[in-house]
């Protein structure tokens, strides 16, 4: 437990992996690098209290300057990687600085994609990853904005729930022909835009971009579609995802398709080279390889590289899980939807809280869960245990998931009769 | 300013002023106290700022919305009669002199 850690990005993920060797009573030196300036801090506050000001910016520091003296985390903030040495295990800051490893732990995260359309950078066009994003868009939203937001996907819907409540005017454009396509059920995706629209917000779906447009001074005036259609706009946010940020495996020589591609322990063809988060395409226990964008991917993964990293490699198994908050609704996702060809709700969507369950067969994939924190915990509980309840079980609000699953689970051996 | 003292799972012993109105978790994360980890960052979501409280204050906190109860089911180190998640309880004036224990646990 003494080898040297240097781990490349200061997000969740990143942070999570120092936090967590020391915790298991790592001796060696860690370095925890970010290209950002400040502390490592929290991006789902962004989008959020962040974006509605109802926090202030450094309220989503990870932890305070003090923690990172105090478990001796040399953290290097502002850094870009400027070269990796497998041979030689050294990796170079922009510093100049060069640090050994035994470890090197790629937490790189993501990068917004950028707008492939004219216009896509003028001013007034930006996009939410970083606190300087969030701050920047915060500033520019009052009750008098016209924001248009591309892409209807998580960080989209949740900027235009922040910026209506904020009480500017605000539209919703997405490609697709429906809201989060991917990420989310049908009923799920048509119960959020119920409530967008409740709120005042105007969705269009199957809403195909042709430019920006220009307001002659270089700052953006609205969005013009393709059919011609111009909507005047003060602000438009792009939410149309991110791409793996994996230039520095590249620039290391490692394998990378649409992330850093890992084994089942995290691990790159490197051994001595692990990716995690965002930035990283791993092997579900179904064999099938996922990246996945989530602060429970990002820390569950840590700790496991942090447990490879002073105990030994095992397979990473967790479920995973997702939470956005939009208008009230507190939506929990558990699992993956990759798949699902039917779904049962349990609850009334027109109540306090429901869930859709989402099976593909008989097989239970995906559990959304909205304003239902107790069937979100046991859904995941029912995924972890790879135990499919009967649709009629769930349908039925008086069954309880967790004796469902208590009942069937094999009996511990000392209860054996 | 309320004074919030945590004792860890190790015995050793905390005692930290915050500003009235602040929540037990926020007010561990801003003086570096590491038995509360507070993974979904104060929404109610994940169960890993997890305390208990000492039983002569336990009465005196605000009632649990069902979230907070739903979500003490789940902790890492088991529930006892005065869990709480300290991000639901905001510290006032009122409660200047809390004390909470920490679990072994919270992930």
């Amino acid at each position: 437990m003494t080898g040297a850690v240097v781990i490349v990005g200061a997000g969740q993920a990143g942070f999570q992996v120092a936090a967590s060797l020391r915790q298991r009573g790592h001796q060696g030196p860690v370095t925890l690098a970010g290209d950002e300036p400040g502390l490592p801090y929290q991006r789902p506050p962004l989008s959020k209290e962040v974006l509605a000001g109802a926090a202030a910016p450094e309220t989503t520091a990870l932890r305070p300057e003090a923690f990172f003296a105090k478990h001796d985390i040399a953290l290097r903030s502002g850094q870009q990687v400027v070269g990796v040495d497998r041979d030689r295990r050294t990796v170079t800051l922009s510093s100049g600085a060069a640090l050994d490893y035994d470890h090197l732990v790629l937490a790189t995260g993501a990068r917004p994609r950028a707008l492939p359309k004219p216009g896509a950078d003028l001013d007034g066009v930006l996009a939410l990853r970083t606190l300087d994003d969030a701050v920047a868009i915060r500033d520019r939203v009052t009750a008098d904005t016209r924001v248009v937001v591309i892409g209807a996907g998580f960080i989209g819907l949740e900027v235009a729930a922040g910026a209506r409540k904020r009480g500017a005017e605000v539209t919703v454009l997405e490609v697709a022909p429906r809201v989060m396509g991917r990420a989310l059920s049908a009923p799920s995706a048509a119960h959020l835009v119920g409530r967008h629209e409740r709120a005042g917000a105007s969705i269009r779906t199957g809403a195909r971009i042709g430019r920006i447009a220009d307001d002659g001074h270089g700052r953006a005036a609205g969005v013009v579609l393709a059919g011609g259609e111009l909507l005047h706009a003060d602000l438009v946010i792009v939410g149309v995802g991110v791409a793996p940020a994996t230039d520095v495996a590249e620039q290391a020589g490692l394998p990378v398709d649409d992330g850093v591609l890992v084994d089942a322990t995290l691990r790159t063809e490197d051994p001595h080279i692990w990716a995690i988060g965002d930035c990283c395409r791993f092997p579900l226990p179904s064999g099938q390889h996922v990246r996945l964008e989530s602060v429970q991917n990002a820390t569950d993964q840590a700790r496991a590289v942090a447990a490879a990293i002073t105990g030994g490699p095992a397979p990473y198994d967790a479920v995973p899980w997702f939470w956005t908050d939009q208008h009230d609704a507190k939506l929990q996702i558990a699992g993956l939807l990759d798949g699902h060809d039917r779904t049962v709700l349990r609850g009334d969507p027109d109540g306090d809280g429901h869930s859709v369950f989402c099976y593909a067969g008989e097989r239970l994939v995906a559990v959304e869960s909205i304003n239902r924190p107790r069937d979100h915990l046991a859904a995941r509980k029912l995924l972890a245990a790879s135990f499919s309840p009967r649709a009629e079980d769930v349908a039925d609000d008086a069954v309880d998931l967790r004796e469902l699953l208590a009942v069937t689970a094999p009996a511990p051996p000392s209860a054996a009769t | 300013m309320p004074t919030i003292t945590y004792i860890e799972a190790d015995g050793e012993q905390h005692e930290v002023a915050v500003a009235a109105g602040t929540t037990i978790k926020d007010a561990a994360i801003a003086n570096g106290i590491d038995g509360i980890v507070a993974e979904c960052g104060g929404n109610a979501m994940c169960a890993t700022c997890h305390v208990y409280v000492d039983p002569t204050w336990a009465d005196r906190l605000p009632a649990m919305e069902p979230v907070e109860d739903e979500l003490l089911e789940d902790t890492a180190s088991p529930r006892e009669a005065t869990s709480r998640l300290g991000c639901q309880v905001a510290v006032g004036d009122d409660l200047d002199g809390l004390v909470v224990r920490l679990p072994e646990a919270q992930e």
